[in-house]
């Protein structure tokens, strides 16, 4: 079976950044294990500016900021298309790669999985199931890497500062979202996101409104919301539902094998800038250094 | 297109597709005409994939005996076309004194119905065999022959299986009109004129006003909703059995059931309509079945949700399906197929063909060299093809590369995303989309341009 001394689950801002830093310490045998055709994580997709100041002082859009991940990492041996199917016990992992199914196993495992949003269905949203309904990463992953429309004139679901990175995602195509719809007598974002939605792009943020349904056949074709006890019916063509990330546990959901694995970055929850998930793997590695030297 | 044909039948439902199957394999010239984009985007698109004994529907009905009839042909020939049967037992679970009280009486009419192996158990055999259920539950009636399936493979495979004998299915083909000239119809369809010596109508939802074209429709379609929950993968070693309520005059109730997924799942709710082709979900009913389930079984409130649904049932205002024929006019109506369709179909399928026999002529024989046309399988506790290798690009379900493209292609390619979704599963697990929804819309881009 293969053996290293650390494995590492995800080849995000976290999973690199803790095997650059792990080689750096001496550790030279780190395998990184990302299941995309690309490493690079969540920000490969984010098109716009705003990545990079935390780690490395530059203001950067989310697909230079992977690539600079990527070549920081360069001679580091990262595998894309590698899925961890499995923790399966001390130390061992089941995977999956486009050669089939294999073991592997190491001194430790760092699990660097990162975090999604909270897809309508989690959310028990009701009304019908029309095309055009999606979370900010897959929009993001339709107009940035894929160049597709998917909808002319959504609504954004919540007011968290990852909604204003989807009305961002929108401009860039030309998409006109009807509004912003949050929950909350308050948006989540602290300004300027309010007034950059506002004032700058032109979306109207409808606070204390809450989304009911969805209604369309083929596609979307309005939303149902409630506003102080009223109902109200939005026209619109599709509907972003963003934020309330949840880390990606789906590897381990009643908890951690054993003291082998540990876990760092936005696996961990809560929501951390990918700046941040860049110091937390630069320290993750440096705690998994002392542990194994 | 102007083609004449033997049989034609209406609706691509698993009904229809069965009914398709059957004919084509006695060997006759056959067309399948669906009004949407997709075969399975009716009734057919939700329900709870369950294989039913027929142990609790109404003796000497012609659901029964066509239930009994589908669930043995397909135990028959699932093999063949490579379909799942995850053997699972149902449970009768009676959760107050009169539910207790009522349960002799289910095992006694099992037994009227032909089910012998059925039988009352008790509280502590109930805790033994299902440990993680609520303790709140007082007995049960064991029902052993009850099974998970799979319920958009086994229609695939009929219809697969269909094509491979001759069979034609036109999808984006709605029929509009029909006329009836001696011999022969003509039905005016979206995909043109179609002539066919004999029509089934196995239109679903929409059965009363398609049997409209035949004869002032006798029975009148009612589509029940039913709402479902479907929770993430650690929720499904939770279970073993299919936890039944004790069933109502009125539908067989909320049932708690793993997925061949590896999911596990509550519904249906049973909610009359007159909206005949969306079944829309709501939230606060959503949340009844949530909750439900997390007092059922308690460990599942802490699993999450990961697919929420809805389904429409074809029931009707008759108690019993209505699948007749009518010499005269040269049709055969099966109607009313309410929620046991899916167990039934391949029953119902070889009564309609022994309608025609007795009414329109013998049938060919059966070819002489049968097709079998094995589908791709996606239930878990089988080899799936990611075990082989491939590009995992639907990262929740592990759907591969190779899966999509291949259900973009063959004799039937998905007709739109949602039958892409189904013959892969593709999109349909825990993030709903986030990784993969992007990319597979940029692979299936041109593939559905509603073309049959």
């Amino acid at each position: 079976m293969e053996s290293h001394d650390v494995i590492i689950i995800g080849g995000g801002p976290t999973g690199l950044s803790a095997a650059r830093r792990l080689s750096d310490l001496g550790i030279r045998d780190v395998v990184v294990l990302e299941r995309e055709a690309v490493a690079g994580g969540i920000p490969r997709h984010c098109g716009h500016l705003g990545f990079g100041w935390q780690s490395h002082r530059r203001l950067w859009s989310g697909p230079r900021f992977a690539a600079e991940l990527r070549k920081a990492a360069t001679g580091l041996d990262v595998r894309t298309a590698a899925t961890v199917l499995e923790l399966v016990k001390d130390g061992h992992l089941r995977t999956q790669t486009p050669a089939g199914l294999a073991e592997m196993k190491a001194r430790h495992i760092l699990i660097a999985t990162g975090t999604r949003e909270t897809p309508r269905s989690a959310r028990l949203v009701g009304g019908s199931r029309p095309q055009g309904v999606m979370n900010t990463g897959a929009l993001q992953q339709h107009v940035y890497l894929h160049h597709n429309k998917p909808f002319e004139r959504p609504v954004i679901i919540g007011s968290e500062l990852v909604s204003f990175s989807a009305l961002l995602t929108c401009r860039h195509l030309g998409i006109r979202p009807v509004a912003m719809l949050e929950e909350n007598p308050r948006i989540s974002a602290q300004r300027p996101g309010d007034l950059i939605a506002r004032f700058v792009l032109g979306v109207p943020v409808r606070t204390s409104t809450k989304l009911v349904a969805i209604e369309g056949r083929k596609n979307v074709e309005a939303v149902e919301v409630e506003h102080r006890g009223k109902r109200e019916r939005i026209a619109c063509d599709g509907v972003i539902f963003t934020g309330l990330f949840r880390p990606e546990t789906a590897l381990f959901p009643a908890g951690l094998p054993s003291e082998k694995f540990s876990i760092s970055g936005n696996a961990v929850g809560p929501l951390k800038t990918s700046g941040e998930c860049w110091l937390q793997g630069v320290a993750a590695a440096e705690g998994i250094a002392r542990k194994l030297t | 297109m102007e083609q004449r044909f033997d049989i034609a039948v209406i609706g691509g439902g698993v009904v229809g597709l069965a009914v398709l199957r059957r004919f084509a394999m006695a060997g006759l010239k056959c067309v399948l005409l669906e009004r949407g984009s997709d075969i399975l985007s009716g009734a057919s698109k939700g329900n709870s994939a369950l294989l039913h004994t027929g142990f609790d529907a109404p003796p000497k009905s012609l659901e029964l005996r066509c239930m009994k009839a589908g669930y043995a042909e397909y135990l028959r020939i699932r093999q063949k076309l490579y379909l799942p049967l995850i053997e699972s037992t149902a449970i009768v679970v009676a959760w107050d004194d009169a539910e207790l009280a009522a349960l002799p009486a289910i095992v006694e009419k099992a037994h009227k119905n032909g089910i012998a192996d059925v039988r009352a158990i008790s509280q502590t055999e109930l805790r033994l065999k299902e440990p993680e259920l609520a303790k709140l539950a007082l007995g049960g009636v064991l029902v052993p022959g009850e099974h998970i399936i799979d319920a958009w493979s086994a229609p695939l495979a009929y219809a697969h299986q269909a094509l491979a004998h001759g069979a034609t299915i036109l999808r984006n083909a709605e029929v509009t009109d029909g006329e009836f000239a001696g011999d022969e119809w003509t039905l005016a369809s979206g995909q043109g004129k179609i002539t066919a010596h004999v029509v089934i109508n196995a239109a679903g939802n929409f059965g009363d006003l398609v049997e409209a074209m035949a004869r002032p429709s006798p029975f009148a379609i009612k589509p029940r909703k039913g709402q479902f929950v479907v929770f993430d993968k650690p929720a499904h070693k939770l279970l073993r059995a299919i936890i039944l309520p004790v069933p109502t005059a009125r539908t067989k109730g909320v049932v708690l059931f793993r997925t061949a997924f590896g999911n596990l799942a509550i519904g249906p709710t049973a909610e009359d309509q007159d909206e005949r082709e969306i079944a829309a979900c709501d939230q606060d009913t959503l949340r009844r079945l949530r909750l439900r389930a997390s007092v059922m079984v308690p460990a599942l409130a802490k699993v999450d949700v990961s697919a929420t649904y809805a389904g429409l049932r074809p029931a009707s205002d008759r108690k019993d399906y209505i699948i007749e024929a009518l010499k005269d006019r040269n049709w055969i109506t099966v109607g009313g197929i309410r929620s046991t369709g899916l167990t039934a179909a391949l029953g119902i399928a070889d009564y309609a063909s022994q309608l025609y026999a007795k009414n329109f002529g013998k049938l060919p024989k059966k070819p002489a060299e049968q097709v079998w046309t094995p589908v791709p399988n996606l239930s878990e506790g089988r080899i799936r093809p990611y075990m082989m290798g491939g590009e995992i690009l639907c990262h929740c379900e592990h759907v591969t590369r190779g899966e999509i493209e291949a259900a973009l292609a063959g004799p039937l390619p998905a007709g739109d995303m949602g039958g892409l979704k189904r013959r892969t599963r593709a999109m349909m697990g825990r993030c709903q989309g986030f990784y993969c929804s992007a990319h597979i819309a940029d692979i299936s881009k041109g593939h559905f341009d509603g073309k049959p």
